[in-house]
């Protein structure tokens, strides 16, 4: 069995206090591993998203251990976690969040732009990595001038274009029509997945399930049952 | 980091309504706050014209004189005591009054007369028409070619009119560094010709001008100018006088400070609204830059750079309205009071960027607690 990209183990995390108290996480375990494309499905509120945000270093949990790739990412200090969000996860968000006042390349760039590339240089691979989602010659429009299918590209792209390890995309076929939805995550399994990246996708659109290598069921803030593939 | 300036930068100006909305704001603070300060500059220096254009070091007076044109007479006796002063290397009289020209066509002026000291002519104008000498001439007056001229009717040398029934004549056109404040045309002769052409009280010397042997005598002349119950002051401090009579006594520097809190508050109020609409508008995709690997420190330093690059814009925007208003003034009222300054800069730079400042703090305060899970949570 190969070391896991991704290792969490007894993860708790809630949110309020006293009466309003809410446990969104109770106890999760949970591996991933490179070369996976690995679904979190569950209904809306049982805690896919806070897993998603306490594995990528944004979310910070109340009790338990988050590894990825050997590193507990929760002992770092705030500016080593910007760090690693910057160098080892790349985000697709559900609602995009490209800059409307900038170019799809300059959307793209971000990433290399806060790891201090120079900005021709940044805009340059932004470009290259526009050609394989296939935008390259809307490098130059504003995302607005896109349809949702493109934005949700070029977002694919301004995630990868670091070549992060780990991939996070929350609910990708959100914003989109059926189809669109399963040409992009069919793109992202067959161009963007390989055996150094996993892939986590927080979805619960069962028409994308095809290219899941593994799906995990969530439910009340606890992982209940695989649905495909292997053990949590 | 240039990066990510350049980032700051375009989503900025980008968004072309709102960066022109804050731009507007500003550019409309600076003028405002600089077109204020501007004509109470340019007042004061007219009001100090004749400080400036003597430039005595050192100007004895009685101590209730406010302004320069507010004279009191001083008797002859204060000359003698001044030329015997210690450190005192000369000293002169000087006669500054109004009197009302006839002009050739009939019609009548008022003027201010200066009457320069008779030996040494101590505070002459530079010419540009006429001798020098010429002022010992019978009835001889020489004109200050300022925008008051043409009062006179446009005189040139030889020109005639009358002073209290005396024959004047013009023997030379002068110009001077400043104008005066109060719109009259200015006339030099000497002392003794503008005791003899204008009525007097019983003391007529209006300021002993005094030049000391070392800048270490002002304090010593100072000093003895108390003793002898008169008040020494060197031009600089003569020229503050005047000005804080002005701001202190007449209302003026109240008016000034209404205007510049005003300009203030206009310019912070739709600079602070909008740029605090911009940061609201953008707080997502702020959080999501944070999500993405942007540090804190990152994103307050594209704000800061996005609200100080606004606000030197919109500074320099509004110099340049402010200077262009002037100019324009000037083409049709060549005596239009208004005078940039360094101090006047100064001052509607630290507003300009404490505008910036409360503009950006509560954008920083924004960023920094958005958190990017609400980016995921949506």
């Amino acid at each position: 069995m190969p070391d896991p990209a991704i290792k969490a183990a007894g993860v708790v995390k809630w949110f309020g206090e006293g009466e309003a108290r809410t446990e969104a996480l109770r106890g999760v375990n949970i591996e991933a591993y490179f070369g996976e494309m690995l679904y979190v499905v569950g209904p809306s509120g049982s805690g896919k998203t806070t897993l998603l945000s306490v594995i990528s270093g944004i979310l910070r949990p109340d009790s338990g251990t988050v590894s990825v790739e050997g590193s507990e990412i929760w002992k770092l200090g705030s500016d080593k976690l910007a760090d690693f969000r910057l160098h080892k996860i790349g985000f697709v968000f559900q609602d995009f969040h490209l800059f409307p006042r900038l170019s799809t390349a300059e959307n793209v760039a971000i990433p290399l732009i806060l790891r201090r590339m120079a900005w021709s240089a940044a805009i340059a691979e932004a470009v290259k990595y526009l050609d394989v989602v296939g935008l390259k010659n809307r490098a130059d429009l504003p995302p607005v001038k896109l349809s949702g299918g493109e934005q949700q590209r070029v977002a694919i792209a301004r995630a990868i274009v670091g070549q992060p390890d780990i991939l996070i995309m929350d609910e990708p076929t959100a914003s989109l029509d059926g189809d669109t939805g399963h040409a992009i995550v069919g793109f992202v399994k067959q161009n963007i997945l390989n055996d150094k990246r996993c892939i986590l996708i927080v979805t619960h659109d069962d028409r994308i399930s095809e290219f899941a290598t593994r799906i995990l069921k969530m439910a009340d803030g606890v992982l209940t049952e695989t649905a495909k593939g292997g053990p949590a | 980091m240039i990066g990510i300036l350049k980032l700051a930068y375009k989503l900025l100006v980008n968004d072309r309504a709102k960066f022109t909305a804050l731009l507007v704001g500003i550019t409309f603070a600076v003028f405002l706050i600089i077109q204020m300060t501007a004509m109470f500059a340019g007042t004061m220096k007219r009001a100090s014209a004749t400080v400036i254009n003597l430039g005595a070091s050192i100007w004895i007076m009685d101590p209730a004189v406010q302004t320069v044109a507010q004279t009191i007479g001083m008797p002859d006796y204060v000359l003698d005591a001044a030329r015997s002063m210690q450190g005192v290397s000369y000293a002169v009289p000087v006669y500054n009054g109004g009197a009302l020209v006839k002009l050739a066509d009939g019609a009548y002026q008022y003027v201010t007369v200066i009457g320069l000291d008779d030996t040494s002519l101590f505070g002459r104008p530079a010419l540009i028409q006429g001798k020098i000498e010429d002022i010992y001439g019978e009835n001889a007056f020489i004109v200050v070619k300022d925008p008051e001229f043409t009062k006179l009717g446009n005189p040139h040398v030889g020109t005639e009119f009358q002073v209290n029934d005396h024959r004047g004549v013009i023997v030379g056109i002068a110009k001077v560094a400043s104008s005066g404040l109060f719109g009259v045309p200015t006339l030099y002769t000497t002392y003794e010709r503008a005791l003899q052409y204008l009525p007097n009280p019983r003391f007529t010397i209006s300021y002993v001008l005094v030049e000391p042997k070392s800048p270490a005598d002002v304090i010593r002349i100072k000093q003895q100018a108390e003793a002898l119950g008169y008040l020494a002051l060197t031009k600089d401090e003569f020229s503050d006088r005047i000005t804080n009579f002005y701001i202190y006594q007449t209302g003026m520097g109240t008016n000034l400070l209404i205007m510049t809190v005003m300009s203030f508050i206009v310019g912070l109020s739709i600079s602070g609204q909008t740029f605090y609409t911009f940061v609201l508008e953008n707080l997502e995709k702020f959080g999501a830059l944070k999500a993405i690997g942007a540090k804190s420190r990152e994103l307050v330093f594209m704000i800061l750079f996005q609200a100080s690059f606004t606000a030197l814009t919109g500074y320099g925007l509004g110099i340049g309205l402010c200077v262009l208003l002037i100019t324009l003034a000037r083409l049709r009222l060549p005596d239009y009071a208004a005078l940039v300054t360094y101090w006047n800069l100064a001052l509607a730079f630290v507003m300009v960027v404490i505008i910036a400042g409360i503009s950006s703090y509560f954008g920083v305060r924004k960023v920094l607690r958005i958190e990017p899970f609400d980016i995921f949570r949506g």
